[in-house]
């Protein structure tokens, strides 16, 4: 109640509720990013984003060059995927995908003797010097065509094909654009030192994304808790028209589409699964993506790499590693000194929303910000007893539902209370789960149910 | 093949990596806030903590004696239920029972037997809580359960009230004068009968005298004597906020009751809603009644400093498993047992109605929450 009331009064964005987990930054966020050339065989997985999965484009054992596009789909919701390394393919495989699901991939064993990248790569992709590239010279159909062309999907995780949401649409008119570098997860940093280590490629990159949009306010969004970063986007974004930097409050989950165009925009985006951001007349970008959008139409480099925080109390030497897509995650923390004793632990991404993984032997994909190895102490140990109906998951649920009452109802298989209760609108950012005195893993229920259900609708729709 | 080519490379990396390690699979979020039912318990326990002290400088060992015997019946009635259930004693640990039995304690006569204390613990767990299903599932509040059990069972015992310890020295003087002897030849009798009845009692037949003033005319001279003794005999605005009154143990300083009670607030244990909804309730009814009936009734911050009111409002009513889950289901389950408080009160046969408040209130619950249900942030989901 008083944090409530001492947050409205900073003069920070904000969303109502939410809640404060530990930051946990202090692992990774000074480190540089440093570059990773793999050692041992890529998997590069044939689904990496929303939409249809790719088939590939070259034949097993074939040699392939950096950037080559090795694997694409016809359907227009994808986006092709290209060769992060120089190497040689393997025969047809299958990875395990972060999340759990297994896909088709294809191996890239790297060129051996430092061959595998090209030269200055660090410094070609943390390139400052964008003087003299003016977005508005390019087409907005180019910029889109570049952008599919570069493989570029949502990079703060939801991978949704870029160019599908920077498509001028006249019946669904977008006014404002919003560069997303909250990196509202405790432990990750990759956002951040990307905005410190080259903010002019962003903006150049949001500047794109605005035009090809056709919008003509872009607002710059970054948590409080990165000074330098607001400081140095502030500096890049000075004298483009058209940005505006905004400070928001630190909490989680300020990073959410759903909770940040509230906070910024003062609007509210209709509820999933049906309501977008789109609704509103908002689009939101990544960083990450905004950066990749920067090469991709200006210099015509896809999306092969990205920036992963291998962080966490688990891991003996965190750092921010610019990874090619497809590397093990077993060599990534390998590179970092391997786990410690106490590790217990590894979730792809924050430990707030991130999937765990039961072996190493993971690719990092498009979507990978973050390899969080947590230790006994940091993670939390569910003691789930029973719901004592305190109301602190209807209080800070950041949507405004009743985590209980929806995860009550899907463990009794009640799927219309679920659904009474707006089931479908939740954004699964477990806050509710947070909070809960009881140790309910409410989140989980909720997400469960939620799958449940999308199985029960298709049944019903193949029977009916 | 291919995957078993993978794997074998994969666990030779993981054993360069120092060995095959594996690793706890379980759903997000992995961080939690440390929040615990137990914690909360052991805090509102601690919130009591200093009323008890209160208590026992006011009534003595009594007080102490039936907070006791009233945790420990509770205790052991969740652990004869949890056996019988076949559950396990985990919950005896929650604090949930202590909370239960002190809240119990704390709205009884200080004079009541401990037998009959005992009797009222035991039930509000097995009838009130266990026989719902426990923790979490009870419909109401088993203390308000434990107590109209006790009032049916022992009315005479229930309603005598003994003054304070420091104000039985007036208490006997006065009696003493009274019956025109010394104060040492009083009988045990006479010290039992200063049944100086509580603030409440006492403003109840107040207006039952001004009342009589009016429809009995002919004997007006002697009502309104009655009602002038008695109301020479009400404890002030001050007496009754910092508590040198008779009443139940927990009833001792409204004064305490509400600092312990923001202390909850505060701590973010107690939510706000049900404390304003229930002083705004007494204090709107009771400035609307005053306003039609100024002879008969008192101010309306008599009736909030009385009768345990602000115990009732910061302890009571913020009960998690009574009360609506919602946000505005919880102030309106505020507003209305202000509003039946004052009812039963002006209105009813017994001078306190807290507990039959909270109780009507807990029966309304399940269709307050149906009622406030909250709009999800980005309106109801489109089917």
């Amino acid at each position: 109640m008083i944090g409530s009331l001492r947050e409205r009064l900073s003069g920070l964005k904000s969303f109502p509720r939410g809640i404060h987990p530990p930051h946990r930054k202090e692992y990774s966020e000074t480190l540089p990013i440093r570059p990773y050339v793999p050692k041992g065989e890529l998997l590069v997985p044939m689904a990496q984003h929303i939409g249809a999965a790719c088939t590939p484009v070259v034949k097993a054992r074939q040699e392939v060059t950096y950037g080559e596009k090795i694997a694409d789909a016809e359907a227009p919701v994808s986006a092709p995927i290209h060769a992060s390394v120089n190497g040689k393919t393997g025969g047809g495989a299958v990875a395990l995908l972060p999340a759990g699901r297994r896909v088709p991939a294809l191996p890239i064993s790297p060129a051996a003797d430092g061959k595998a990248l090209p030269e200055n790569f660090l410094e070609d992709f943390l390139d400052r010097n964008w003087d003299g590239v003016e977005p508005t010279g390019y087409e907005p159909e180019a910029i889109c065509e570049a952008i599919r062309q570069g493989g570029i999907v949502g990079l703060g995780g939801a991978t949704f094909p870029t160019y599908i949401k920077l498509k001028r649409n006249p019946q669904r008119p977008v006014d404002t654009l919003v560069l997303n570098g909250c990196e509202c997860e405790p432990y990750l940093t990759a956002d951040h030192r990307l905005m410190l280590e080259c903010p002019e490629a962003i903006v150049v990159g949001l500047q794109l994304a605005a035009h090809a949009a056709g919008v003509s306010r872009s607002i710059i969004a970054i948590e409080e808790n990165k000074p330098d970063a607001i400081e140095a986007m502030r500096q890049a974004a000075a004298g483009r028209p058209g940005l505006e930097v905004m400070v928001c409050a630190t909490k989680y989950p300020m990073g959410g589409e759903r909770q940040l165009i509230p906070a910024v925009l003062d609007r509210a985006v209709p509820s999933a699964p049906k309501g977008l951001p789109l609704d509103v007349g908002v689009v939101v970008v990544n960083v990450a993506t905004a950066h990749s959008i920067a090469r991709a139409v200006v210099r015509g480099k896809p999306l092969t790499h990205r920036v992963v925080s291998v962080t966490g109390g688990g891991v003996s030497q965190p750092a921010n590693l610019l990874v090619p897509v497809g590397t093990r995650f077993s060599e990534l923390i390998e590179e970092c000194g391997g786990t410690r004793e106490t590790a217990c632990k590894v979730v792809a991404g924050g430990p707030m929303m991130g999937p765990t993984i039961p072996h190493l032997d993971v690719p990092v994909v498009k979507g990978t910000g973050g390899i969080t190895v947590m230790t006994e102490t940091e993670t939390a140990h569910w003691q789930e007893s029973p719901c004592i109906r305190c109301g602190r998951c209807v209080d800070n649920c950041p949507l405004h539902l009743s985590p209980t009452k929806i995860a009550h109802a899907i463990k009794h298989r009640d799927y219309d209370a679920a659904n009474q209760y707006d089931m479908n609108a939740c954004c699964e950012c477990g806050c509710c789960a947070y909070i809960c005195p009881a140790q309910i893993p409410l989140a989980q229920y909720i997400r469960a149910g939620k799958n449940q259900w999308r199985q029960i609708v298709a049944q019903k729709k193949k029977a009916g | 093949m291919s995957e078993a080519a993978n794997t074998s490379k994969a666990s030779s990396v993981a054993e360069a990596a120092g060995g095959v390690r594996s690793f706890l699979v379980s759903s997000a979020p992995h961080l939690a806030a440390g929040a615990s039912t137990q914690r909360i318990m052991f805090e509102v326990v601690g919130a009591m903590v200093p009323l008890l002290i209160f208590a026992v400088y006011f009534y003595r060992a009594a007080a102490l004696v039936l907070t006791v015997v009233t945790v420990a019946a509770c205790l052991i009635a969740e652990a004869v239920a949890n056996r019988i259930r076949g559950r396990s004693q985990a919950s005896l640990f929650d604090g949930s029972a202590v909370v239960t039995g002190m809240i119990l304690a704390f709205s009884l006569p200080p004079s009541l037997n401990p037998y009959m204390a005992f009797i009222g613990g035991v039930v509000a767990i097995v009838l009130a809580k266990a026989v719902f299903g426990g923790l979490g599932q009870n419909l109401f509040n088993p203390a308000m359960v434990g107590r109209a059990f006790l009032m049916i069972c022992f009315p005479a015992a229930m309603v005598t009230f003994t003054p304070t310890a420091p104000m039985m020295p007036d208490a006997k003087e006065a009696a003493a004068a009274a019956k025109g002897v010394a104060v040492s030849e009083l009988t045990d009798r006479d010290v039992d009968a200063i049944t100086a009845a509580t603030p409440l009692y006492q403003a109840a037949k107040y207006a039952e005298a001004v009342r009589k003033i009016e429809s009995d005319s002919a004997n007006a001279q002697k009502h309104q004597a009655t009602a002038e003794q008695i109301r020479a005999a009400m404890p002030s605005q001050w007496q009754l906020f910092f508590g040198n009154v008779g009443g139940c143990v927990g009833e001792t300083s409204a004064l305490a009751a509400l600092i312990c009670g923001l202390y909850l607030v505060i701590r973010g244990v107690a939510d706000w809603r049900q404390p304003l909804g229930v002083l705004a309730g007494v204090l709107v009814f009771a400035l609307i009644a005053r306003l039609v009936a100024p002879d008969s009734l008192q101010s309306p911050l008599y009736y909030l400093n009385s009768g345990a009111l602000v115990f009732g409002a910061f302890f009571i009513a913020t009960d998690y498993v009574g009360a609506p889950l919602t946000p505005t289901g919880r102030l309106a389950f505020g507003l209305g047992v202000g509003v039946l408080v004052m009812l039963i009160r002006l209105f009813g046969a017994y001078p306190e109605g807290f507990m039959f408040a909270i109780l009507i209130m807990n029966a309304l619950t399940p269709l307050i929450e149906r009622w406030t249900v909250p709009t999800p942030f980005g309106g109801h989901v489109q089917a």
